[in-house]
């Protein structure tokens, strides 16, 4: 299956030329992400996975996208990589810049290009991202024969290479051996190493550390921000974990229902959220000081995104609701300056709800 | 029938709580590995779980931390019956397992019952809950009788938050947190007084995980059970538990209360285990005494002689690969540690 996102009858009336790589501008901003709308049709109806969401990342920035379960974090990603699955899912609006570049109008050859080249994921299981019957040696080789036009001894030198940097010991001889016979944290590592290999000034991090014990995920991530500082690259992580991304995330957003809630910079959403589904998902970790209480909760389910609720969509969950919010829905409100700045391109925080002052100010 | 003595060695803090209800001494598991097809030669032994002692009190929590591979899924699988022990003594309420006769062992077993760790492959798709909730009492029936089955079951989902009218819906009908609680509905059936939970929140989300949490709490305080909570997630285990016990390649490393484990570790593991969990509080961030640990657990077909932790350890001398150190309290601390330098060294809060 192509897994490339086609312009849709949407896109297509706006723009009936494609764009291209060749026009990239390198002052414009990194990766700016506007408007990205995905849905997923299917025969029980159409889910709207990701409904509006924007953000801006530049070089050596992280960004961390936080969320459940089922809130569009990683369609977002596939999105944005181009691996959407077509069908059932669909971009059907919104644009990916890279610098200034929009990704979903290139050819689809050019598309391809800009895979592994401008911007590489890794993903969270790194047992069934790798293909089980070739040697990680030729895996890794094979972006170098396929975007490079190496031959096999080229591609297999610069496999041990990236092994090195990726400090798998006695890369020379592991180069030969399949992924089922390197443990969880080195499979890790073979896949950040093929994520790295075509030098990407994006990485795409969807659950890096998930499947991975405590003592190995503090060296993959140790590992990733190494190289993130060496290479300058920008980098998206995307995860559930308020403990990861309060280690290495400098802005988050936080996403509910496909759709950004909140934006803010790390020390500012941790001190004083402002939005309630922010705020509630801080109180349920549980905290030393809060032994021997009841962990606070958020009642009921996130909703079903076929069937979204009028007005906000965590208004049926939220203990700040009144009736405004169960018919308008909140845009992405700007909060002042005095709350502090999401990057240091001073873009203000952000929060979708009709009562945030009241939130924050709790 | 055998009664195990229930001396409080050094290994067990001052009693606390009730009576004990459950004994482990020396408890082992080694599963053979064979080679041929026909003709099975047993080549070696995975060690899962190597003389694990311990000791749970009625309305007690004890949580079980370690890293995958570790054993401490072979120790609930033991506990509760699924697997047979190399060797070693499990005594429910005085009654040692291993001797009993099978009638009385089936009779025994009601009292330990356990929680799986994933809710969507724990539960049969094509029985209904009540069937699910009610397959003990029929394993079980002198328990509850045949026409009260029904209005047990419900009364169960009632306890378990769940609305009794769900009674005859499929679990697919359920969401993850929803599943989680026919779980714990089915393993109250028989009324324990033991509830071994095997990572009973880790596949769920944030926000579902804290609902499960407080419905277990409020279980224990209104049915007094005693809980081993396995899972590796150190701050849900540390939220839930009266004691704790850490585990490392079969082997208990550190057990103590909460607040000796967490505040007062002196294992080098259980100091680069409680260093390694990311905080969320971005004002620590480089603050923290962060220990990495260098490499992946060894494979427990193979253990480390001596000290099972000194191939990744920072304080390893001769004498750990020579002698293996007993979970022993060591000068300067309250607790058992399993190891020849056991310091204390604060790793959770912020240094200068």
């Amino acid at each position: 299956m192509r897994a490339d996102a086609r312009p849709t009858a949407a896109t297509k009336g706006r723009h009936r030329h494609h764009s291209r790589l060749a026009d990239v501008n390198p002052n414009a901003t990194l990766l700016d992400v506007r408007d990205l709308k995905v849905e997923f049709r299917t025969r029980y109806g159409v889910s709207k996975a990701v409904n509006g969401v924007s953000f801006s990342l530049e070089a050596g920035e992280t960004l961390a996208i936080l969320g459940e379960s089922g809130c569009g974090k990683s369609v977002t990603a596939q999105a944005i990589m181009g691996i959407l699955d077509t069908p059932p899912g669909y971009v059907t609006g919104g644009q990916v810049l890279y610098r200034g570049v929009d990704l979903l109008r290139l050819a689809s050859e050019e598309r391809r290009k800009s895979r592994a080249n401008l911007i590489a994921m890794i993903f969270q299981d790194a047992l069934s991202a790798l293909n089980p019957v070739f040697t990680v040696g030729f895996q890794l080789g094979e972006l170098f024969r396929v975007h490079r036009g190496m031959s096999r001894s080229d591609g297999r030198k610069k496999a041990i290479e990236l092994l090195d940097l990726v400090k798998i010991p006695a890369a020379r001889q592991r180069v030969t051996d399949f992924p089922h016979q390197f443990s969880g944290g080195m499979r890790q590592r073979v896949m950040i190493a093929m994520a790295l290999a075509l030098d990407p000034d994006v990485l795409i991090a969807d659950e890096p550390t998930t499947a991975l014990d405590v003592t190995v995920q503090a060296q993959v991530m140790n590992l990733l921000a190494e190289l993130q500082r060496e290479r300058n690259m920008g980098m998206i992580l995307i995860t559930h974990d308020m403990g990861v991304v309060a280690d290495v995330a400098e802005k988050i957003s936080v996403m509910y229902a496909g759709k950004i809630v909140e934006r803010a910079g790390v020390h500012e959403i941790y001190a004083s959220p402002a939005h309630p589904y922010t705020k509630a998902l801080l109180e349920s970790i549980p905290r030393v000081d809060m032994k021997g209480h009841e962990l606070s909760v958020i009642k009921g389910l996130p909703p079903a995104l076929s069937n979204l609720p009028p007005g906000c969509n965590f208004a049926p969950r939220c203990r700040f609701a009144r009736d405004r919010c169960r018919h308008d829905v909140p845009p992405l409100y700007q909060l002042g300056s005095e709350y502090g700045r999401v990057d240091a391109t001073g873009t203000l925080r952000g929060s979708a709800c009709h009562y945030w002052e009241e939130v924050v100010a709790r | 029938m055998t009664e195990l003595s229930v001396t409080p060695g050094p290994h067990v803090p001052a009693p606390r709580l009730g009576e004990v209800v459950l004994e482990v001494r020396d408890l082992v598991k080694y599963f053979p590995i064979t080679r041929g097809v026909v003709f099975k030669r047993k080549i070696g032994e995975v060690k899962a779980v190597d003389k694990v002692s311990l000791q749970l009190r009625r309305g007690e929590t004890l949580g079980v931390v370690g890293e995958s591979g570790c054993g401490k899924s072979t120790l609930a699988k033991l506990l509760v019956g699924l697997e047979t022990p190399t060797s070693g003594d499990i005594a429910v309420q005085g009654q040692n397992l291993s001797k009993l006769s099978s009638r009385a062992l089936t009779r025994a077993r009601r009292n330990i019952q356990m929680v799986f760790q994933d809710p969507y492959t724990s539960l049969n798709p094509r029985m209904t809950v009540g069937d699910i909730v009610g397959e003990p009492f029929a394993i079980h029936p002198e328990v509850a009788p045949a026409r009260d089955r029904r209005r047990r079951v419900q009364e169960l989902l009632d306890l378990v938050g769940l609305n009794p009218d769900h009674i005859n819906r499929y679990p697919h009908q359920f969401s993850g947190g929803q599943r989680q609680r026919i779980g714990i509905a089915r393993s109250l059936a028989l009324k324990p007084e033991i509830l071994i939970c095997d990572e009973p929140v880790s596949a769920l989300d944030v926000s579902i995980q804290a609902q499960v949490v407080n419905l277990l709490e409020e279980l224990q305080n209104e049915l007094g059970l005693a809980y081993i909570f396995i899972a590796h997630d150190l701050s849900v285990v540390r939220h839930i538990s009266d004691r704790v016990a850490v585990m490392y390649l079969g082997k208990l490393v550190e057990i103590g209360q909460d607040t000796d484990i967490y505040d007062h570790p002196t294992h080098p593991y259980t100091q680069a285990l409680l260093s390694a969990v990311p905080v969320p509080d971005p004002t620590l961030r480089g603050h923290r005494d962060q220990i990495v640990l260098e490499g992946d657990v060894p494979s427990p077909a193979n253990p480390p002689s001596g000290c099972r932790f000194r191939t990744r350890c920072w304080k390893a001398q001769e004498v750990c690969a020579i002698d293996v150190p007993a979970l022993t309290v060591r000068p300067g601390s309250n607790h058992p540690s399993a190891c020849h330098f056991a310091e204390e060294r604060d790793v959770v809060h912020a240094v200068e």
